[in-house]
């Protein structure tokens, strides 16, 4: 057939540039057509190649006793004991939801439930971090609203609860939003699949929904920049449909319990075109493959249209010769389309034909091994040069300091999120020990097993911006943090790398100096990286945002009913601080609602004491000895002790003795890093210290449980006095009132609650 | 005694009513697939929660075209349990099993949290081991569970005691406040006129053991198990 002609402007157009052009003509000896012109572009993408991100990526420590498969597959793979394995990873859909907040995000989980499982194992969990901009942004409630509600339509459709996550905002978002989703899977350690087509002559079929012309490009869009031309790219993102993900998950993991087939790739960014070349790559083969097969939902679709369309819920499986009516037999009992449109080959060929016609023929090593590799230049950005090395601001001599405490819990980033996660199922599959706000981190039993699987997703792009290093250290050592105070022993991290334009020097020091504080608290923590996701411009209009390297950690927790909440469970309890308070303001969120302007050095990690402190909370946990237990982060010490109070049960606690040097708003709201809380009976209150003293994890009784006082002082002069029901009526109303237009104000007086009380629910 | 458990393309809580019914009830359970024209001998069906059809068009409006729906009619009749949770009870509505229908949620949203019901009737099969009164929290999560029936179809379902379960307070109060969708007089399970039929929009089989931390449901799945086991002729 006749294809366009590819002249310079077409090439410019894919965004191809001239050296990567060149590099096509000597890998293929000759100049592309039209449908090759296509396939080296969406391959070569940023989001598909990693090429500006793969000499970094590199550096991160991927092995360890439990991981059975590292970085490279759908998913990682760790062992989780008795011969099971959960599979995980974290993956972004930024660009897409900013776009089309419903359908980005919906296609955000469908992807990340297609890539757990693709590799055999059934997703029991899925956890959404989203980073907004400030609610009174343009479009900003329009994003929120869309965003949660397209989590909500595809993941409580599928089945699979949204079990947790993380919910934040700053300006540095308003033009470019972050929806990072993470999933996990579990499943026999032997019947975990690989995407591989292996086995010459083995019939090629196509599964799922048919193919139609939406998503063209659409790794190509999310590999640039935005500007005021990126509404027009809204046909560009995909339109999902949880109820055919549902029955292709049931099909593809009958199938799989068969053996009936030897490899499967789910068709993500760049469809066709990626699984087919990824599947014939890690095997070695070629694949040859005829277009007009494949079910089409338009007509007229062109073998370009259909290499590069993005529909969703479609995977592609080699099967073994002679076991097609296997295949066919199980999807068609699903409903579901299944064709047989090729074969594996052994010519090292991508071969497409069209009507017996040839169209298009690709080596497969090339594509991938000659891919382009960028060394990006790496430049120290200036404005770190302004960077204080601790927040400069007047003294503030101790007294009641309750307005900056309630100021806090009502800002969007420290309120409840109930708002967002009661739109998620977040129940159904019948495992889930503590969802979202029960414990520093979910909590999902692995059923017939004993065990139970914590998990979390972290980072603070604020610390991340002033000081990338510290920033991906804290974000690792949080992480864990939460997995420990949950009761649960970490044990692997997947992560989705969120920044700018790696075409700016700035931004590559940025990614490269988180990625070195990532790996670095990897190594110390023993939790390697085993999947991962890089997401590049995220810029709007030249202003990125700031460095977002989010990171999903998974911990294993030996004894399903082993660990506690973070509520304080009754009255009559010691609290007890565990770890050193200094003056961290920088980068806090007491900083950036007073002192917004400020550049300030965020606080430092120090890793060897982060261990010390998990090693302490599993143990403390291990042996019953908690009745609570949670990290200290965003608002700090104040902030916790509030947190913790949330169900009614408040506390009277006292700080003397504790970091004494400290004014009234630094030993209540610094963010001093490698500290939590924990409550237990009076009784256990030496042992627990016993035990802290041995860690040598510094701890303090700094007071009690109350039945619904919440009283701070320091030798006996009261810093915050109220209540806790007051404390958690502020911090249950507040988002619900802020996206409905209140001001923090309103919400902390009690201000039109009846007409939010809608929104509320 | 046996269960069968309704697979709809679409279903979702399919592997949860299995659980229930097998590992935490003990007794012996069975997937039922929609294209099935026989109930294997289950004694007590269960159309499980999800999105049968996507929800697509109406919830649960397909599914009353589905195979399975018409051995399902005749076990109704003949006097056999029928259990409808969530997409279940949807679907028992649109078969005409089940009087009312299930509408859009008021706040127009989704809603996945743990409400407290109230079991108004302790003489079904499914409520037998429940005291009259008896408070349960329940975790809800749909997006049409707003009831709706003609008042003179209510009057008459209060006449017959066909109300089973009603959205309450935490003391047992029939508030506004407690009703989370919006359904008519806080109706959150009914019955048929046989009470042979019970379909309800809170997910007992997912409060039914103490890892998750509340087995307020089991109750209910236990009423059945010995409703079964004092009919024998089921």
């Amino acid at each position: 057939m006749k294809q366009p002609d590819v002249t310079p402007e077409v090439v410019q157009s894919h965004g191809i540039n001239e050296s990567e052009y060149k590099l096509i003509e000597q890998i293929l000896g000759r100049a592309p057509n039209y449908l090759e012109l296509g396939i080296f572009s969406v391959m070569w993408s940023e989001h598909c190649s990693y090429k500006s991100s793969r000499v970094h990526l590199r550096k991160f420590p991927t092995s360890g006793p439990r991981v059975v498969q590292g970085p490279g597959e759908n998913a990682g793979v760790i062992d989780i004991g008795d011969g099971w394995v959960a599979a995980f990873k974290m993956e972004s859909h930024n660009h897409p939801s900013f776009i089309e907040p419903y359908q980005g995000a919906a296609t955000g989980v469908g992807g990340i439930l297609r890539d757990i499982f693709t590799m055999g194992a059934r997703p029991i969990a899925s956890l959404d971090s989203l980073r907004f901009g400030e609610i009174d942004a343009p479009r900003m409630r329009y994003l929120v609203d869309g965003v949660v509600r397209g989590i909500s339509g595809y993941g409580n459709c599928i089945g699979i609860p949204t079990v947790g996550g993380e919910t934040s905002f700053h300006p540095s978002f308003n033009g470019n939003i972050l929806v990072n989703v993470f999933a996990l899977g579990v499943a026999r350690g032997e019947k975990i699949f690989k995407g591989t087509a292996s086995g010459v002559g083995n019939p090629v079929i196509y599964v799922g929904s048919k193919t139609g012309r939406d998503g063209i490009h659409g790794a190509t869009m999310a590999s640039a920049e935005f500007d005021e031309a990126s509404e027009e790219k809204r046909p560009t993102v995909q339109v999902g449909d949880p109820f055919t993900e549902k029955l292709l998950l049931e099909a593809c993991l009958e199938i799989m319990d068969g053996d009936s087939i030897v490899g499967i790739q789910d068709m993500g960014a760049a469809g066709l075109t990626s699984s087919s070349f990824e599947m014939a790559g890690r095997a070695g083969t070629g694949i040859r493959m005829h277009l007009d097969r494949v079910p089409i939902r338009e007509s007229g679709m062109t073998p370009y249209e259909i290499m590069l369309s993005e529909s969703q819920e479609r995977m592609l499986i080699v099967a073994k010769r002679g076991r097609e009516a296997d295949v066919v037999r199980i999807f068609e009992k699903w409903d579901l389309n299944a064709a047989v449109i090729g074969e594996v080959t052994d010519d090292g060929y991508v071969r497409l034909f069209w009507h017996g016609e040839e169209a298009g023929a690709i080596p497969v090593g090339p594509i991938s091994t000659e891919a382009p590799v960028y060394h990006r230049p790496i430049k120290r950005p200036e404005y770190l040069d302004r960077v204080a090395p601790a927040l400069e601001r007047s003294r503030v001599e101790d007294q009641d300091v309750t307005g900056e405490l309630l100021h806090l819990i009502a800002s969007p980033n420290l309120c409840s999120k109930h708002w967002i996660y009661e739109q998620y199922d977040t129940t159904v599959r019948t495992n889930t020990v503590a969802g979202p706000e029960q414990r520093d981190a979910a909590i999902v039993r692995v059923k017939g097993t004993g065990r139970a699987l914590a998990m979390t997703s972290d980072v603070n792009p604020v610390y991340c911006y002033l000081d990338p290093y510290e920033g991906g250290k804290q974000a690792v050592a949080e992480a864990a943090r939460n997995i420990a105070a949950s009761g649960a022993r970490p044990v692997a991290i997947t992560d989705c790398l969120n920044f700018g334009s790696p075409e700016r020097p700035e931004i590559m020091w940025q990614f490269a100096e988180c990625i070195r504080g990532i790996s670095d608290a990897c190594n110390e923590l023993g939790t390697p990286v085993v999947s991962g996701n890089v997401s590049f411009y995220n810029e709007t209009e030249g202003r990125p945002i700031y460095p977002t390297p989010t990171v999903g950690m998974v911990g294993i927790l030996e004894n399903e009913s082993a660990g506690c909440g973070l509520l304080f469970p009754e009255p009559g309890l010691d609290v007890i601080l565990f770890g050193e308070t200094s003056d961290d303001l920088g980068g806090s969120e007491w900083q950036q609602r007073v002192m917004p302007d400020a550049l300030a050095a965020p606080p430092r990690v120090d890793l060897p004491r982060s261990r010390s402190l998990i090693d302490l909370l599993v143990a403390l946990s291990d042996n019953e000895l908690v009745r609570s237990a949670h990290d200290l982060s965003n608002g700090g010490l104040a902030v916790a002790l509030a947190e913790c109070s949330m169900s009614g049960t408040g506390c009277h606690v006292d700080l003397a003795g504790h970091a004494d040097g400290l004014d009234a708003i630094a030993i209540l709201f610094s963010e001093s890093q490698g500290r939590a809380i924990v409550s237990c009976a009076a009784d256990h209150t030496a042992e627990v210290l016993r035990r802290a003293k041995t860690a040598r994890v510094r701890a303090q009784r700094i007071g009690q449980t109350e039945t619904a006082a919440f009283l701070i002082e320091r030798r006996g002069v009261p810093l915050v006095r109220t209540t806790a029901p007051e404390l958690a009526r502020i911090w249950r109303n507040s988002l619900a009132l802020l996206l409905g237009g209140d001001s923090a104000e309103d919400v902390i007086r009690g201000v039109g609650e009846e007409a939010a009380d809608v929104m509320a629910h | 005694m046996k269960f069968g458990i309704v697979i709809l393309p679409g279903s979702n809580c399919d592997h949860d009513a299995m659980h229930v019914t097998s590992t935490l009830i003990g007794a012996q359970a069975e997937f039922l697939w929609h294209k099935d024209t026989d109930l294997k001998g289950a004694d007590c069906v269960i159309i499980p929660g999800g999105f049968a059809y996507g929800d697509y068009l109406r919830a649960g409006a397909l599914a009353k075209f589905a195979p399975i729906m018409e051995p399902i009619r005749r076990h109704a009749a003949g006097g056999g349990l029928v259990l409808g949770i969530c997409n279940g009870f949807q679907v028992l509505t649109e078969v005409g099993l089940l009087p009312g229908a299930l509408m859009r949620n008021q706040h127009l949203r989704f809603l996945g949290r743990d409400v407290f019901i109230r079991a108004e009737q302790t003489d079904t099969p499914f409520t037998s081991q429940l005291t009259a009164g008896q408070i349960l929290r329940t975790p809800i999560a749909h997006g049409e569970g707003n009831y709706f029936a003609e008042a003179a179809v209510l009057d008459e379902l209060e006449h017959n005691r066909q109300i089973v379960f009603r959205y309450c307070d935490d003391e047992g109060r029939l508030t506004a406040e407690a009703n989370p969708n919006g359904s008519s007089r806080n109706i959150a399970g009914v019955c048929n006129r046989e009470r042979n039929v019970v379909g309800m929009m809170p997910h007992p089989e997912r409060c039914s053991e103490a890892l998750l931390g509340n087995a307020d449901g089991l109750g209910i799945f236990r009423s059945i198990a010995a409703s079964l086991a004092h009919s024998p002729s089921l």
